[in-house]
């Protein structure tokens, strides 16, 4: 029944409206409001300090966070994919904790630790270094939130690959760092930018748990997704959407970079 | 003493690989060292935090008026949210598995994008079209029913966030299941409605419900989207997370710990449940 061409037609139809409604429309507003007063409006409305503070501030966090992640999630995959022990799928476990916990209460649990009452506050406080509503706060932050997404993407891909090609290597005589990049690395690193562009989209993306960490002040912690909001409080809606319009622009290349690598690693 | 000698060549004969693992730590103490420092100390600090204060004072927070209407409201509505995106995102993966359309490519990475864009982007571009004279919003005025800033734009902000957990889960499964069967089942005689329930839906519900579980994991959590879409009225449309953001502004760090303690520990039965929605769904597929 469902390859009729009559009621095929008709859940096309259905499926086709319901994305309209929730994906399509939404995504064409965007620039709509951005742009339809002319592109003179837009360069105005996002033409202020707040504006280009919260770019920068943006880009500082996403330029130290996705490197960290980097790292971290290649050792956590080699660790993962490369050794049998107990407590993996535990620690596989963990690692994911960041997708299922609400970012409010990652950025809870942030304002906890480094809070004045805090386990490390009160250290911190005295050394004068200043964590929680500066940018370190919005690093960690912005760190546990995109934590999994390199190692969830390269872990099925060191599986998949095995282990011959580097036990091979390494008895022709290649140490640890020239089988990574001579050998592991190459193999990878499809899936290795794949978890990449992700980290990276979520980290210039990041709302709740920045929001949290950060005490939102305008030209000093926010960052851009935080600058929409704040502007869309304050009746500037060109400055929000133009803005918006920025970051739904990097999200759309996001996916198309996305579309190319999944390509690549298809196959 | 023959076995402790051989217990002793054994040691011996394993010691080169033993140096072997402990000369190539460095990944092990990176990994163990960056998930304490920065998910497991601060997870460490808020459940400690919320068990220094007592029981009863937990109890009292956890299940004030405020928190339990906070609960309903996100609860119920990410389920229903879940159930519709369970039904609508199922069918989503069968128009780009079965059919041939113009513009299929471009409709099956959109479904993406409430992955790649952020959440504040979601909730002004939602709040402003699902507004009383905005594009969407304005064909549901002259019935009354308004939808950003009540509970349903909070519905429609969950919508939106859960749909590509569905999509991407039921869209693999869907791919895997040969149309052979299904003429082989018309062949048999079995009528349109029974291919249907009989044939093409048991083998794809686990992927369905494991989608619908991630779907409303994510819209349990969900903040930015929603904070922007709603009026965050107490007992109205305030959900749980926006609770603990509104705590924290007025520097009540205990309600804030509750709440959030709440929301961790739900999250975890989630995840546990979505292990097992995976497992079952990958016996399924041998």
């Amino acid at each position: 029944m469902l390859t009729k061409p009559k009621i095929s037609a008709i859940l096309l139809l259905i499926a086709l409206i319901y994305l309209s409604l929730l994906l399509f429309l939404p995504a064409i507003a965007i620039f709509y409001e951005a742009f339809h007063q002319g592109i003179n409006v837009f360069l105005t409305s996002i033409d202020q300090r707040n504006f280009w503070q919260a770019t920068i501030l943006t880009l500082i966090v996403t330029a130290i966070t996705v490197p960290l992640n980097t790292i971290f999630g290649l050792c956590a995959a080699w660790v993962i994919g490369r050794n049998q022990f107990r407590g993996r799928t535990l620690l596989l476990s963990i690692i994911d904790l960041p997708f299922s916990i609400s970012p409010v209460v990652a950025g809870l649990a942030i304002v906890l630790l480094y809070g004045k009452n805090g386990w490390l506050g009160g250290l911190l406080a005295s050394l004068n270094i200043q964590i929680l509503f500066a940018t370190p706060a919005i690093v960690l932050a912005t760190a546990f939130v995109t934590m999994p997404f390199v190692a969830r993407e390269v872990i099925p891909v060191l599986e998949e690959i095995g282990e011959e090609q580097e036990t091979a290597a390494r008895t022709l005589g290649a140490n640890d760092w020239q089988v990574f990049y001579r050998v592991t690395l190459p193999n990878i690193r499809w899936g290795l930018l794949y978890g990449i562009l992700l980290t990276n989209a979520r980290a210039l993306g990041e709302f709740g748990a920045v929001a949290v960490v950060s005490g939102s002040i305008v030209g000093r912690t926010a960052t851009l997704p935080i600058f929409v909001e704040q502007a869309y409080k304050n009746y500037q809606a060109e400055a929000a959407f133009g803005s918006a319009a920025i970051l739904a622009s990097i999200a759309a290349l996001t996916l198309i970079f996305k579309e190319i690598l999944e390509q690549k690693t298809r196959h | 003493m023959t076995s402790f000698i051989s217990h002793l060549e054994t040691q011996l004969r394993r010691k080169p690989q033993q140096t072997n693992s402990t000369r190539i730590s460095l990944p092990w103490v990176i990994t163990i060292g960056y998930l304490s420092l920065i998910l497991l100390l601060p997870l460490a600090a808020l459940i400690t935090k919320s068990l220094t204060l007592g029981m009863g004072e937990f109890w009292q927070a956890a299940t004030a008026p405020i928190a339990l209407s906070a609960y309903e409201v996100t609860f119920v509505t990410a389920l229903a949210a879940g159930i519709i995106n369970g039904i609508m995102g199922t069918l989503v993966a069968w128009i780009l598995v079965r059919y041939q359309f113009p513009g299929k490519k471009i409709v099956d990475a959109v479904i993406d994008i409430p992955f790649a864009v952020p959440t504040s982007v979601a909730g002004l571009v939602l709040a402003t079209i699902y507004s009383d004279n905005g594009w969407i919003g304005q064909l549901f005025t002259p019935f009354g029913i308004k939808i950003a800033f009540t509970r349903l734009g909070v519905f429609v902000a969950m919508l939106f966030i859960s749909l590509p957990f569905i999509v991407r889960t039921v869209q693999p499964v869907l791919l895997e299941l040969e149309p052979e069967i299904e003429q082989a089942a018309w062949s048999l005689g079995a009528s349109e409605s029974q291919t249907f329930w009989r044939v093409i839906l048991p083998p794809v519900i686990p992927a369905i419900l494991t989608g619908v579980a991630l779907g409303f994991s994510r819209a349990v959590g969900e903040y930015g989207s929603v904070v922007i879409v709603a009026s965050s009225i107490p007992f109205r449309d305030l959900i749980a997370p926006v609770l603990v953001f509104q705590k924290l502004e007025q520097y009540d760090y205990n309600g804030a710990t509750v709440i959030g303690t709440v929301l961790l520990l739900v999250s975890l039965v989630l995840l546990l449940l979505i292990n097992f929605l995976q497992q079952w769904s990958r016996r399924y597929a041998d």
